[in-house]
């Protein structure tokens, strides 16, 4: 099994406090994979650093076969790789239409048209709604809208900062079919999770961090049966 | 009726299509660089200046030389961006708010030095107004100024709404960060900002210099009222700048006019008070203008 | 120049330059130590020089009063009326955020420009107020006159000195860096952010009152073309950056080290050829300019920086 993302002894933090220490992780192709872990872990920090928003101190990141480490973000846009932001991932005054077209400047695809319409195709909602500014539509909604924008750019791999963050468990339950989909059609994912227990059951594999460090990994549901892991992130109850 | 629509609306159109002008570039920069732009003012001095002396060498009609005040601008805008507010875009915004305080005074002291202190004027001699509808009487420049403004206006709408630029500029101006997420070019947002900013404030320069006379304060006193205007449209909405500068126009030369009785509503010479207490009174009560701006 | 000649050029350079310290010290209780920032230094300044000119000057048709009061009235006339001014402005503006201030500020100063260059019953319009007392002036004449002027400013410098570092150090000037610092904490601490900068604006402008008290009775005469606003305003702002925003003596350093350069420079423009002489002034606004940009980037914590731990990001 090759990895599609292979993160190596990264280490990275704010003024020299490093927040992430020594972290390493593979994320094969066309799976799934969560991070967990508890508040303050450093999970957020990591798919920043991964993506250069965040100053990396040590350690290598390389996609695909190439080495990615030191890149910027608008230089890993173009290679295959876009991000979700927990909140404020849409353009709120922009349409939507607006904000799914921002996405494909950092990498214009060939065929814009088709693009949005294969998007589109995975957010019916959004069709009825693309002259609406994103600011305006509902919290569910506009998770559609940033994960589309962030699909815009064609990814290989699609960074998600808990995308169920602060959405109703019906919601949760559609976006965490929507990435099933989204993984159906050639799309890696990694995404930090706060609904352990859910992401962990739709993930191929899941990785702990705790402190900022590796704890363990594994595969969903390894996880979700190992006794330290549930006792300690699942809420106790058996999965 | 009519001298109401000649000697207050007119000149009200007229003064507000500079301020939309100037307040455009306020309201992007504040919007995209997240900084009140103090040197805003002196940048139309210095683009009123560049046509001015093209003028001197090339006699033709002020406003066909307007490229030349608007290269001088942008270079301007896009030197002092790169040598004084960039190295300071990290610290809190207020810093680069000195800084510009300063390059107000640095690009004034450079009109002095090379255009003298006093009053000139692009064209002499008295020019009769048109008459229109046999009691409608208009400046020929007054004219010009609020067409120019309107095209002006009609095009930076479609730039804003149509264009790749355009839309990465408001992408850029809603959420920064995400703008950089989605690998935008901030830094090219930027000096397009920059270079759209210095235009219109160049043009509206030499507007306000031909309606009047060209000298180094020009801007400066022109500074308030687009202030009012960026924050009357919302902070980080050029259309609304634009619809801000013209309604600020109108108010303050209205506000002169006899409403109530045969005196004045408010005594010319405090004529620049409105604009400071529309903008004080937008600030505490409705602080996202009329078009829900951004809140600092 | 002749070495009297030399040392009385000296008490000017060092009058003026105390003027500027009180200034100085005013907008660092403002900007300092409240994080106000205020562009109608030169508004306040004028407010308190009219104030103490009409309280003191002679009766006079042309303007209102003069009450002919002894100076000490003057210049607490101008602390009161400066203060009261700042008084007005703050319980309007002060609400406002960082560069919303700014920019209401800019209004504000140029409002009071207008009342003062209009209002002629009040301050006589554009022809000024002449004939504003010296202290002492019956006393003593010419030269000798600077000196005893020169101890009284520097009098006033030190008490507005010892009147600012007591509120420094007091719980009350820790409140203030604190909301300074991170207002959202401070307030969610309980204290009443906005009374505090109301208090912290308006003492600052009754400084301000103060040291344009001092510039009217050291002219003797007193119009709205007597300074250049915008370049006190700005000149004071380049001292207190240079001396170190956040501490008193910084502020007199910072003041006292940028009036030298500046009168300085005046020195070096006078042995200008004669073309140049008229634009002297507009080289030096540009060198200050400069110097101002050279301060925020390489040189911000200033002469004599803050002591206290800043939590700021700068």
């Amino acid at each position: 099994m090759s990895a599609l993302l292979s993160v190596k002894g990264l280490t990275a933090g704010y003024g020299g406090v490093p927040i992430i220490e020594d972290v390493n992780l593979d994320v094969a192709e066309h799976e799934i994979a969560v991070i967990i872990g508890p508040n303050g872990a450093g999970k957020s920090t990591l798919l920043k650093t991964i993506f250069a928003l965040t100053a990396r101190s040590e350690g290598d990141v390389s996609f695909g076969e190439k080495d990615i480490t030191g890149l910027k973000t608008a230089q890993l846009v173009p290679l295959g790789i876009s991000m979700v932001p927990q909140s404020r991932n849409v353009f709120p005054t922009l349409t939507v239409d607006e904000n799914l077209d921002v996405g494909t400047y950092a990498a214009p695809p060939k065929d814009k048209d088709a693009v949005r319409e294969n998007v589109l195709s995975l957010f019916p909602d959004l069709r009825g709604k693309l002259g609406q500014a994103a600011g305006e539509l509902s919290g569910g909604q506009r998770q559609m809208v940033a994960l589309g924008r962030a699909l815009m750019s064609e990814p290989k791999l699609l960074l998600l900062d808990e995308p169920t963050a602060g959405l109703s468990p019906a919601y949760l339950e559609i976006i965490f079919d929507l990435l099933l989909d989204i993984r159906k059609r050639g799309v890696t994912i990694l995404m930090v999770e706060q609904n352990a227990k859910q992401a962990l059951r739709i993930a191929d594999n899941g990785h702990v961090l705790v402190s900022g460090k590796n704890f363990i990994s594994g595969t969903g549901e390894a996880l979700l049966n190992d006794d330290a892991v549930r006792r300690s992130f699942l809420g106790g109850a058996a999965a | 009726m009519i001298d109401f629509i000649n000697l207050y609306l007119v000149p009200g159109l007229t003064i507000g299509s500079v301020y939309a002008l100037g307040a455009v570039g306020i309201s992007m920069i504040f919007g995209i660089l997240r900084f009140a732009h103090f040197a805003h003012g002196d940048l139309m001095t210095i683009g009123g200046y560049g046509v001015l002396t093209a003028v001197w060498f090339i006699p033709v009609h002020p406003l066909l030389l307007l490229p030349f005040g608007i290269a001088l601008a942008i270079v301007s805008a896009l030197a002092v961006d790169q040598f004084f507010y960039k190295p300071l875009r990290k610290l809190p915004t207020i810093y680069t708010v000195i800084a510009s305080f300063g390059v107000a005074l640095i690009f004034r002291s450079l009109a002095q030095l090379f255009w003298s202190s006093g009053n000139q004027v692009f064209i002499s001699g008295v020019r009769m107004p048109v008459v229109l509808f046999d009691t409608f009487r208009i400046s020929e420049l007054h004219m010009q100024v609020i067409l120019l403004t309107l095209i002006i206006a009609i095009g930076l709408h479609f730039f804003l709404t149509r264009s790749k630029l355009g839309r990465a500029m408001r992408a850029v101006s809603d959420e920064p960060e995400l703008a950089a997420v989605a690998g935008l070019d901030t830094e090219r947002v930027i000096r397009w900002t920059w270079v759209i900013g210095a235009s219109m404030a160049a043009t509206a320069g030499v507007f306000a210099g031909m309606d009047t006379s060209m000298h180094p304060n020009l801007g400066w006193n022109l500074l308030l009222a687009m202030f009012a205007a960026a924050v009357l449209g919302g902070i980080g909405k050029p259309m609304g700048a634009i619809a801000g500068g013209l309604i600020i126009g109108i108010a303050e030369e209205t506000a002169t006019f006899t409403w109530l009785s045969d005196e004045p509503l408010i005594s010319p010479s405090y004529k620049s008070a409105v604009a400071f207490f529309i903008m004080v009174a937008l600030l505490l009560f409705r602080p996202q203008g009329l078009f829900k701006g951004r809140l600092l | 120049m002749e070495l009297t000649g030399l040392f009385f050029y000296l008490v000017s350079v060092l009058i003026a330059g105390g003027i500027y310290a009180v200034l100085c010290l005013a907008l660092n209780v403002q900007w300092g130590m409240g994080g106000l920032f205020n562009a109608g230094i030169a508004g306040f300044f004028a407010v308190g020089a009219y104030a103490s000119a009409i309280a003191t000057t002679a009766v006079s048709s042309k303007h209102l009063g003069g009450f002919a009061l002894p100076i000490p009235f003057g210049l607490a006339a101008a602390m009161i009326v400066a203060g009261v001014t700042g008084w007005i402005v703050a319980k309007i503006c002060v609400r406002l955020k960082s560069d919303y201030l700014a920019m209401a500020s800019v209004g504000i100063a140029e409002i009071l420009r207008l009342v003062i260059v209009n209002e002629s019953w009040l301050t006589n319009g554009s022809l000024g107020i002449a004939g504003v007392p010296r202290p002492f002036g019956n006393l003593v004449q010419g030269r000798e006159a600077d000196l005893l002027y020169l101890v009284m400013v520097w009098a006033c410098v030190l008490a507005v000195y010892v009147l600012c570092q007591r509120l420094y150090v007091s719980p009350w000037g820790r409140t203030l860096r604190a909301i300074r610092d991170n207002e959202d904490s401070a307030r969610a601490a309980g204290k009443d952010v906005d009374w505090f900068r109301l208090q912290t604006f308006v003492i600052g402008c009754a400084i301000m009152g103060l040291a344009g008290a001092l510039s009217a009775h050291y002219f003797k005469f007193l119009s709205p073309s007597a300074t250049e606003p915008l370049l006190v305003t700005f000149l004071v702002w380049v001292m207190l950056m240079a001396g170190g925003s956040g501490n008193n003596k910084g502020a007199i350093v910072g003041a006292l080290a940028i009036w030298f350069i500046w009168s300085a420079t005046e020195i070096f423009t006078s042995r200008l050829p004669p073309e140049w002489i008229t634009r002297s002034s507009y080289i030096r606004m540009l060198l200050v300019g400069l110097l101002l940009q050279f301060v925020l980037q390489k040189f911000r914590s200033g002469l004599v920086p803050e002591k206290s731990p800043k939590i700021r990001s700068d």
